[in-house]
């Protein structure tokens, strides 16, 4: 059944060029962690890293990360989505591995080239913000450009841009100790997007903030990202979160990615049990589509009809209220199949039958 | 089952240090009732010591002969800002000689005040611009004008190169894990234990007997705050703006200058506080070597007893600390709160600078009338008060009606408390001594350890100064002993009652900012010279840290603990027995290692009031200008700092590990 679901998602988009991948990336701590990785060829279980003293922070991650999605990492803390979004962007130098940005080794470049790659195609927001607390919104906003060496006028307009586009106007001369939390990340944010990266990272970036503030900040990511379509890596341990934001998710666990796929999927599907327990709580009618619910048609009477990408719950009370099953049509107007108003019923009882 | 097997491994190694501790001290109680036949154990042989003293001042004077065009020419650079700050500050600049010279006047006394003024206000508002306004006004008003004002030219060109030697070496010993432990870290131990004094020693024979030695000497004494300020401050920045740095592609010298250190601000300017107290401290001191100003004034009347004018120049002392402490420490603070924005920022200097420019359009405008009205120039005579004779009537008075008192006191002192401590201590057989401080050391952390104490221990006696050290030890110790009697009683009480804090931190504030010279005075003035002296104004001095750290430790106390030994029924004295006294236990043995570190710096300049002991061996020495004895004898006081420091820490160490 997954893979009828991957064929049948795969099937009506282009699949988008790889931005960002990682291959068989490690990230060991402890002496001699990267001999003892190469004589194993890269190939080492949990019991292997722990016998020979070693701490396994990312263990054998592989993935692919795809031009305009956003890509998140979701693990409790202690499970290394930040040690790996870091490997990413090389801050912390992977033990072994490859990290390929538009299929070149990054761990293969060199400084001046590493520097370069940073000032003008990637751009990272940070959980506690990391505004610098000597300079105002306005400098705060412009430093990496000043850094590149553009000057004043240039910079500056550039900023006030930004500042435009995540609404902190009439803050300019404001420094960060005077700025709520929500704000402060609207600068962290602007400040990454100031150099018009191609490639977002997202460590944690709402997770200092109150429950009310990170929704609304999420709202507003999700605005910018259908303005910007950035390539976006997003890390949270806040599942709902994920849920909410997410193209794809990679769900890590003591330093293994140990399953990815669309929401969907994963509530549907899940790998472990561990995948199963995030998954337990979540509204399922909002993340399940038509399509996992329907069956085929058997020549019923339908009463109306859906996409087979819309949430059940855009049309369960509809088709409560109808009684009768709707048929799931595809692009034509064609139907594939149909959904029942007990199965949707079942669906949001939380009843799990055999067969459905 | 582990929990019985450790309990019972961790139970006999207590019991047999005990026995090993009574035998020790049993072995040492031998040497010590066998010293006819053992003199060797208890007094250093005389033939045996090792001329240490002797080639250090073979060295010195090698250095001197060959490298003079070296000292010669940094006397020369550096002559060249100072002679700039005093002529500004102090002198008048003058062109040309004889009756047709050009005299340009130094800044106006007037315009001095007002800009001090202007620079409180900038800081720290009204009350701070009054405080440090009044302080230089003290100064001019009772006729302390050019020296203080002397003292101020050599700080304001030494603290600026405290600050930028202090970076370079942070940053240095930030970047290069090794150069740190291996380089930095000791040269700044020994730096901050070597006494004031030692430092005089070689500069004077270096650079001789001016201002520019004088300004090298506070210098190098002024360093080490900036330097670790620097080092802690870079290792504080919260890695997410270290890793902020690496996205936004920044280059390493990016990295350091535009994020770094600008991120660890707050921390570098309670350094630079530091740099600048520790250099009014220097300054006062180094006016035996030619630095001139108010330390030079104390000076020549303490050496004439002239306790009027002693106090006088040292309460000049006195504002000045306060100003200038009040005065960089609202600037660091202004720095740690952030700043804050302005709605419009204008171009124009004058007007995103009122006060700077204002500020200077004043020391200007009354420079410039000094030229014309003698009044701006220089402090008229008719305004200065003076209160020596009221000071010394106030003595003549004391000494007049309580002498038989004092007296008293201080004999019964001298009698029944320091001449047998000394002679106890002056007897301890110093083989004894390398023993059992050796193994308190072993006991404590390890054998690097005891090897380190024994060895520094054994420094002190092969070079002949065991007896001096011991007399260091003995005045020291008793000084420490008194300071924490004194002063953890007072923290206590600070930290249980709100109130009694609020009346003691402003006073150990101040003692704290005072230059150490500045406590003799007033002691001198009651008891004249000896070891009661030296032993009340190291008290004094010393007493501080003893209630900052207590009162600080029980404060710190997590407030949840406190709740919870409430929960479960204690009472207040329980719960202050009980849970927070040993919870605070380490970080008040820390404030009593600060004492004793205090006390030894202080004990050090005491031998201007005529202690026998290292002290007088570095003052002997600097009149002498023998450098070999003097660094010798420095070394020993600062053997004797590091020694008592890392015990001390040791054994914090062990009680916070224990405590988790």
């Amino acid at each position: 059944m997954t893979e009828a679901i991957e064929q049948a998602s795969n099937a009506g988009k282009n699949p988008r060029p790889i931005k960002l991948a990682c291959r068989n990336v490690w990230k060991l701590f402890g002496s001699n962690a990267a001999d003892f990785i190469r004589e194993r060829d890269g190939k080492a279980s949990m019991a292997d890293v722990s016998a020979a003293g070693l701490v396994g922070a990312v263990r054998a991650v592989d993935l692919e990360i795809r031009q305009g999605e956003i890509f998140i990492i979701m693990g409790l803390s202690g499970s290394g989505k930040s040690t790996l979004v870091r490997c990413m962007s090389r801050l912390v130098e992977p033990t072994h591995g490859k990290v390929e940005f538009e299929g070149k080794d990054l761990l293969k470049i060199s400084d001046a080239a590493l520097i370069e790659l940073r000032r003008h195609r990637m751009g990272m927001v940070f959980q506690n913000f990391a505004l610098l607390p000597h300079l105002n919104v306005l400098d705060n906003i412009a430093f990496p450009l000043s850094i590149q060496g553009q000057d004043r006028s240039t910079r500056e307009a550039r900023a006030r841009e930004v500042i435009e586009l995540v609404g902190l106007r009439g803050r300019e001369h404001f420094y960060p100790r005077e700025l709520s939390g929500g704000q402060q990340q609207r600068v962290g944010i602007a400040r990454s997007l100031a150099t018009k990266p191609e490639i977002w990272f997202l460590d944690e970036p709402f997770s200092a903030l109150d429950p009310l503030i990170r929704r609304e900040m999420q709202d507003e990511l999700m605005r910018l990202q259908t303005m910007l379509h950035k390539t976006i890596v997003f890390i949270t341990h806040d599942f709902d979160e994920a849920i909410r934001l997410a193209d794809r998710i990679a769900i890590m666990k003591d330093g293994e990615v140990i399953q990815i796929g669309t929401p969907e999927e994963l509530v549907v599907n899940p790998a472990t049990d561990y995948v199963a327990e995030f998954t337990r709580d979540v509204d399922r009618a909002k993340v399940i589509s038509a399509r996992s619910l329907m069956r085929a048609c058997d020549g019923a009477e339908h009463g109306g009809t859906v996409a087979p990408e819309a949430k059940i719950a855009s049309f369960s009370a509809s088709i409560v209220a109808a009684g009768k099953p709707f048929a799931v049509i595809n692009g034509t107007g064609t139907p594939i199949g149909e959904v029942t108003p007990q199965a949707v019923i079942d669906l949001l009882a939380g009843i799990e039958r055999a067969g459905a | 089952m582990t929990v019985t097997a450790s309990a019972s491994q961790t139970r006999p190694p207590i019991q047999r240090w005990l026995v090993i501790w009574v035998l020790a001290l049993a072995a040492v109680l031998v040497v010590f009732l066998l010293q006819d036949r053992l003199p060797w154990a208890v007094n250093y042989p005389v033939e045996a010591v090792v001329p240490v003293a002797d080639w250090v001042s073979a060295l010195m004077g090698w250095i001197k002969s060959n490298l003079s065009w070296l000292t010669r020419s940094v006397t020369a650079v550096l002559g060249v800002p100072l002679d700039f700050a005093l002529n500004l500050l102090a002198k008048n600049f003058k062109f040309g000689h004889g009756a047709d010279a050009f005299v340009l006047p130094r800044l106006s006394w007037v315009g001095v005040c007002a800009a001090a003024f202007l620079a409180g206000y900038a800081a720290g508002g009204r009350r701070l611009g009054l405080l440090v306004g009044g302080c230089f006004l003290y100064i001019a008003l009772f006729g302390q004008w050019t020296s203080a004002m002397l003292t101020l030219a050599l700080i304001s060109i030494a603290v600026p190169f405290c600050i930028v030697t202090g970076l370079f070496a942070g940053i240095w010993a930030w970047r290069k894990p090794w150069a740190e432990r291996f380089v930095v870290s000791p040269a700044l131990d020994l730096m901050q234990t070597i006494p004031t004094f030692a430092y005089l020693i070689p500069m004077l024979l270096l650079f001789g007997n001016s201002p520019v030695s004088a300004m090298i000497a506070t210098a190098i004494f002024a360093t080490p705050p900036m330097v670790r300020a620097t080092m802690l401050g870079l290792s504080r920045v919260p890695s997410e703006i270290d890793d902020f740095s690496e996205m936004a592609g920044c280059t390493a010298r990016q990295k350091l200058w535009r994020v770094l250190l600008p991120s660890a601000r707050p921390t570098l300017m309670v350094g630079v506080n530091q740099v600048i107290m520790l250099a009014l401290n220097m300054v006062i001191i180094a006016s035996m070597i030619g630095a001139g100003g108010l330390g030079y004034d104390v000076l020549l009347a303490l050496r004439a007893l002239k306790v009027g004018e002693a106090m006088e120049a040292g309460l000049a002392i006195v504002a000045l600390a306060i100003a200038l402490d009040r005065l960089s420490q609202a600037i660091a603070h202004k720095q740690a709160t952030g700043n804050v924005h302005r709605s419009s920022a204008s171009p124009r200097f004058w007007r995103r600078y009122p006060n700077l420019t204002l500020a200077i359009a004043i020391l200007v405008v009354t420079t410039l009338l000094g030229l014309f009205v003698q009044a701006f120039a220089a402090v008229p005579k008719a305004i200065t008060f003076t209160t020596a004779p009221l000071w010394k009537a106030a003595v003549n008075w004391v000494t007049i009606n309580f002498f038989d008192v004092i007296e008293a006191f201080r004999v019964a002192l001298i009698l029944n408390v320091l001449n047998p401590l000394r002679a106890f201590c002056e007897g301890f057989p110093w083989l004894g001594a390398v023993f059992l401080l050796g193994l308190a050391g072993y006991q404590l952390s390890g054998l690097r350890l005891a090897a380190l104490v024994a060895a520094l221990t054994a420094f002190c006696a092969i070079t002949g100064l065991w007896e001096k050290t011991m007399a260091t030890v003995y005045l020291c110790g008793i000084s420490a002993f008194i300071a924490c009697l004194i002063g953890i009683p007072i923290g206590l009480a600070a930290a249980r009652s709100d109130r009694f804090e609020k009346i003691v931190t402003p006073v150990i504030d101040t003692l704290q900012v005072l230059p150490s010279f500045c406590f003799i005075i007033p002691v001198v003035m009651l008891f004249r010279v000896g070891d009661v002296t030296a032993m009340i104004a190291t008290v004094a001095f010393a007493v501080v840290p003893a209630i900052r750290y207590t009162n600080h430790g029980i404060r710190q106390v997590p407030p949840a603990l406190i709740e919870a030994a409430k929960v479960s029924g204690c009472t207040p004295r329980q719960t202050f027995f009980r849970v927070q006294l040993p919870l605070a236990l380490p970080e008040i043995m820390l404030g009593v290692n600060q004492t004793i570190l205090m006390a030894l710096a202080m004990i050090i300049i005491c031998a201007m009031v005529g202690t026998r002991d290292l002290g007088q061996e570095v003052f002997i020495a600097l009149s002498k200008a023998d450098s070999g004895r003097g660094i010798v004898a420095g070394l020993a006081i600062a053997f004797i700092g590091i020694v008592a420091d890392r015990l001390f820490n040791a054994w914090t160490a062990k009680a916070r590990a224990r405590l988790g």
